[in-house]
């Protein structure tokens, strides 16, 4: 195990974290404290309590997916995306590095700049709203499990990626729209039955869900399923990543 | 002596079908500078590319310092360092963080008295919290320089260090090269500048369409260089070399209108005067003559059309 390549590449993204701190943590904290005010004091004020949640409340845990999930994979397939760009990816295929290391490097450090991300949006969110956590381990358990799932997700776009262009085109066409539609805003069970069995298609449905149920013990679908999808696509992209670095495609002649 | 650097059979298909490395065999000497030449599209990067893991090879076995470039690729990769030819630089990084991220990378514990040293001898040292974009062109080749010997590396791949660069810098930099020979790294270089090689190398390799067509001592390279030729213009074609001359180097040109004799023009006695009066003793006339100097850069011309 080359621990100090591990350590360097860490190192090296988390100091890129800092030195763009205001476009990191500051605009996706604006964004969320932007949809509190609006959904959770504006409407929510006006809105019936779901499942004995405060509307302000139960949105929570959807603003922090919809959050974590943009950036967990905008950050993770910049930072592979950027060497390659700028041509100094030459110097991670020339290293002695393995695939593992690769990865516990540059997606360790997307997520822990996620992870912090989160927490930094829950605690916003507590300025706004009074919430509790129910299952404060699970919950954090959720939150880590899917900071790392998406940025795995992301390590594969940011190596897939041709362009710029094609870099945010998962986060803003893909990512947003599902997890707008995946009950970040409303309980699955207020939809007809027709649009409720179309949203079990929704990946995202599990994941905002569950990630619920260790706040408030209430959830749309079962929560183990939740819990095995987030594990299955983890491992899903992992196995995209060490694919991707034995056979060097789009990195490698 | 093990050679530092073994290549047996290597060759390189690209994924559109360009062969751009047809079954080369090279061995790098420890120590030494070896200069690889060719002209653009010859295959010098690719062939650098492969050793140093950029580039998978479609056949053939590279060991590094006694080490499969594949089956064991750290203890290969840890011991080379490589300067690629386009400057690619993390723009908004420091200097100082740059090449203590290249040391980590390729698995050494920080040392920050080796990077200074590395530093130092690049003059970047008063540059060190610079951000990487500030620089200079040729501060920035420095920079990939300082990253590639971050490391202690005991093989440097340098490919084209000094294109686009101006006389003065090429000058420090092939400084930089010999004192980095003087502590014992074996430099490999891709060039297309002659002077380069005649000035730098121990050896020379010349590489035309993907094949290695000469691997030579620089000093053999200029005795060729030494070498002229005699042409001489006869009044009567020759179908045949007289057997009264079978003991010159003579070979007949222009359909046996010319006469040529290679010499050796630092030897004392070149020869010339005994075969003039050898032809007047066969009655061989002549109208002209004439005398040439292949430079290093012909027989490197002729080399890569094929002709020699």
């Amino acid at each position: 195990m080359n621990r100090y390549a591990i350590a360097a590449i860490y190192r090296f993204e988390l100091e890129r974290t800092w030195r763009t701190i205001g476009q990191s943590i500051a605009s996706p904290v604006i964004a969320t404290a932007l949809y509190f005010v609006v959904f959770g004091s504006a409407i929510g004020s006006r809105m019936t309590q779901i499942d004995g949640v405060s509307y302000g409340a139960f949105i929570v845990p959807g603003l922090m997916m919809l959050s974590i999930l943009t950036e967990s994979v905008s950050n993770a397939s910049f930072g592979i995306y950027m060497p390659r760009y700028a041509g100094t990816i030459y110097e991670l295929l020339s290293a002695p590095v393995s695939a593992a290391e690769i990865v516990i490097g540059y997606v360790g450090a997307a997520a822990t700049k996620s992870l912090i991300l989160g927490l930094i949006i829950l605690a916003t969110a507590r300025v706004f709203i009074p919430f509790g956590i129910l299952h404060p381990v699970w919950m954090l358990g959720f939150l880590v499990l899917t900071c790392i799932a998406f940025c795995l997700f992301g390590f594969v776009i940011g190596v897939w990626a041709e362009s710029f262009e094609r870099l945010n085109v998962i986060p803003m066409l893909v990512l947003t729209p599902l997890t707008f539609l995946g009950g970040s805003f409303y309980s699955v069970s207020m939809l007809p039955p027709f649009w409720r069995t179309v949203t079990l298609f929704n990946p995202v449905v599990y994941l905002v869900s569950g990630f619920r149920w260790s706040f408030y013990g209430i959830s749309d679908v079962n929560v183990g399923v939740s819990l095995a999808g987030a594990v299955v696509f983890s491992l899903a992209c992992l196995g995209a990543i060490v694919w991707i670095l034995k056979t060097g495609y789009r990195l490698k002649a | 002596m093990q050679p530092i650097i073994s290549i047996k059979g290597l060759s390189k298909t690209y994924a559109g079908g360009f062969r751009a490395l047809k079954a080369i065999d090279l061995d790098i000497r420890r120590g030494e500078i070896f200069a690889l030449l060719g002209p653009n599209g010859a295959g010098k990067t690719t062939l650098i590319s492969i050793v140093c893991g950029i580039v998978n090879s479609t056949e053939g076995v590279v060991t590094a310092d006694g080490h499969d470039i594949r089956r064991d690729f750290r203890a290969a990769r840890a011991a080379i360092g490589l300067v690629p030819q386009e400057l690619a630089t993390d723009a908004f990084e420091t200097v100082w963080a740059t090449v203590r991220f290249s040391r980590g990378l390729f698995g050494k514990p920080a040392d920050p008295a080796h990077l200074e040293k590395v530093l130092r001898s690049l003059s970047l040292w008063d540059r060190k919290d610079d951000k990487i974009m500030t620089l200079s062109g040729g501060m920035k080749r420095r920079v990939m320089i300082a990253k590639a010997l971050s490391h202690e590396p005991t093989i440097l791949f340098l490919d084209e260090p000094t294109a686009g660069v101006d006389v003065e810098l090429r000058r420090e930099m092939w400084a930089v090269v010999r004192s980095l020979r003087d502590t014992g790294v074996t430099i490999i270089l891709t060039t297309h500048y002659i002077e380069e090689a005649e000035e730098m190398a121990d050896r020379i390799g010349v590489i035309r369409g993907g094949e290695l067509i000469v691997v030579e001592e620089k000093a053999a390279l200029m005795r060729k260089l030494g070498r002229r030729q005699l042409t001489v213009h006869l009044a009567q074609p020759l179908a045949l070399i007289p057997a009264g001359l079978a003991g010159y180097e003579l070979t007949l040109a222009d359909g046996g209108h010319d006469l040529v004799y290679a010499f050796d023009a630092q030897a004392n006695d070149t020869g010339i005067a005994e075969l003039l009066r050898r032809l007047g003793e066969l009655g061989v006339g002549y109208r002209d003559l004439r005398t040439d100097q292949s430079s290093l850069e012909e027989i490197f011309v002729s080399l890569v059309r094929g002709a020699a």
